[in-house]
């Protein structure tokens, strides 16, 4: 026993290296088992305000781009109205409409007040919690397209998956054959990513447009991904290998919506009675 | 400034530079400073050992509790604060007077400089390669580290002669 504490007492630097050092390691891989994480906080209360009251000063100085972003966004938005039959729906999609006449999807305006692009795993942070709606499972949109999806919420903040995380795909497709993959991105450049799981026979082109497929109940269809850069065939697999260029500018992004599905309860269900264990992402 | 005020409040300017600054910092989303390690490289030389190991993983953690990367951060730091030590014996000439507090004026430039080349180099390797956790693209990621860690050197040398001057 005397001999085990000499031991510790001599060794007690290292030991508590090694200590600390798992302690860390446990978390990291916690931490990437389960994405659900308590640790996850940004939209923490204190760490909120923080990025917060900087962003505040952050916006000061995009307003001139950020406006512009908004008018163009306007113009967009009128021309849809403009050539949409029968009044404001969003989309002339049936699909997109209950039988009376409510829309499926509804739109909550946000800020972002936190977010990266350099990481493997980067994250969203933005100023609007769940006493404004949002809820985890939400999609998150801006005016270029997609930006990512939330995960945590605190009464008046969320924090989600950036597009630019390894650790999420969306399910895409292109809007010219319908023909769908998976898009995901690859960790490297923030204005890149890949899209999967398109076949050979399907007809490609450079500059085709990649959109969300409407398959998973965080998107509605045709909302804008990017562009094919390019594609070549891969060696062994009988899928392309195709290279988006995004068309979100994640490192200038300040307003999104996130966007709620009202009937996304009743769809996962149904889903859930053929796939048990599909991952519906 | 004292000692017992001076180590909290660089603790807490190095974080929210680290935060709210270098983080948002991105040349072509592939550089990234982590300049928080300051604080561990600037502890006192005859600070006992497991003192920098706490005090390290506690700013390792701190700056994953900003950064959504639990343990990430506090690994690299605890890596760093544990081969200090080591470092210091390795680059130091046994009969030369050493001032305790590590810095361009008070060690010389020389040895400041080994020292930091040092353990921000072990930092950032560790940190990216855990983050990346896999050994595919391995040039990429090392090329990444080395880069930022040039960076991280070059902030450092620069707030030798700004802020943290005596």
């Amino acid at each position: 026993m005397r001999n085990l504490f000499r031991f510790i007492l001599q060794n007690h630097v290292f030991l508590l290296f090694l200590l600390l050092e798992v302690v860390s390691l446990v978390f990291i891989f916690n931490f990437n088992r389960v994405q659900k994480s308590r640790f996850l906080n940004t939209s923490g209360r204190i760490t909120g305000t923080i990025y917060e009251s900087y962003s505040k000063i952050e916006d000061f100085f995009r307003l001139p781009s950020v406006n512009r972003e908004l008018a163009e966004e306007n113009a967009r938005l009128r021309m849809l109205l403009a050539h949409s039959p029968g009044g404001p729906v969003i989309s002339d999609s049936l699909l997109t409409l209950r039988s009376g006449g409510e829309l499926q999807y509804r739109y909550i305006a946000a800020r972002v007040i936190s977010t990266t692009v350099n990481r493997q795993q980067n994250f969203i942070t933005i100023d609007k919690g769940l006493n404004d709606g949002i809820r985890p499972d939400m999609g998150v949109i801006t005016v270029g397209g997609v930006a990512g999806i939330i995960t945590h919420v605190s009464p008046s903040y969320a924090t989600g998956l950036s597009l630019l995380n390894t650790r999420w795909n969306v399910s895409a497709k292109l809007a010219r054959n319908n023909y769908f993959g998976s898009l995901v991105w690859d960790g490297r450049d923030y204005r890149k990513a890949a899209l999967n799981e398109i076949p050979f026979h399907v007809e490609l082109a450079v500059g085709d447009t990649v959109v969300t497929s409407g398959y998973s109940s965080f998107f509605p269809e045709g909302v804008l991904l990017g562009t094919v850069e390019s594609f070549e065939k891969g060696g062994g697999d009988n899928f392309y290998s195709i290279r988006v260029n995004l068309s979100v500018d994640f490192r200038s992004l300040t307003y999104v919506e996130v966007i709620e599905n009202t009937r996304k309860d009743e769809i996962e269900r149904i889903n859930r009675l053929h796939s048990g264990d599909e991952d519906m992402d | 400034m004292r000692t017992w005020i001076r180590y909290p409040v660089m603790f807490v300017v190095l974080v929210l530079l680290q935060v709210l600054l270098f983080n948002q910092i991105h040349l072509g989303g592939f550089l990234n400073p982590f300049m928080y390690v300051l604080f561990i490289l600037l502890l006192p030389l005859s600070m006992p050992r497991y003192a920098v190991l706490l005090l390290s993983f506690f700013l390792g953690m701190t700056i994953d509790w900003f950064s959504n990367s639990p343990g990430l951060h506090a690994s690299a730091s605890v890596l760093m604060g544990f081969l200090r030590s080591p470092v210091i014996s390795l680059i130091t000439q046994k009969e030369s007077e050493q001032s305790d507090y590590p810095g361009l004026q008070q060690t010389g430039w020389r040895w400041f400089l080994t020292y930091a080349v040092f353990l921000v180099v072990i930092h950032h390797l560790f940190l990216f390669f855990i983050e990346v956790f896999s050994f595919e693209n391995f040039f990429r990621t090392l090329l990444r580290s080395l880069a930022s860690s040039v960076f991280t050197l070059v902030m450092i040398f620069l707030s030798q002669f700004i802020i943290f001057r005596e």
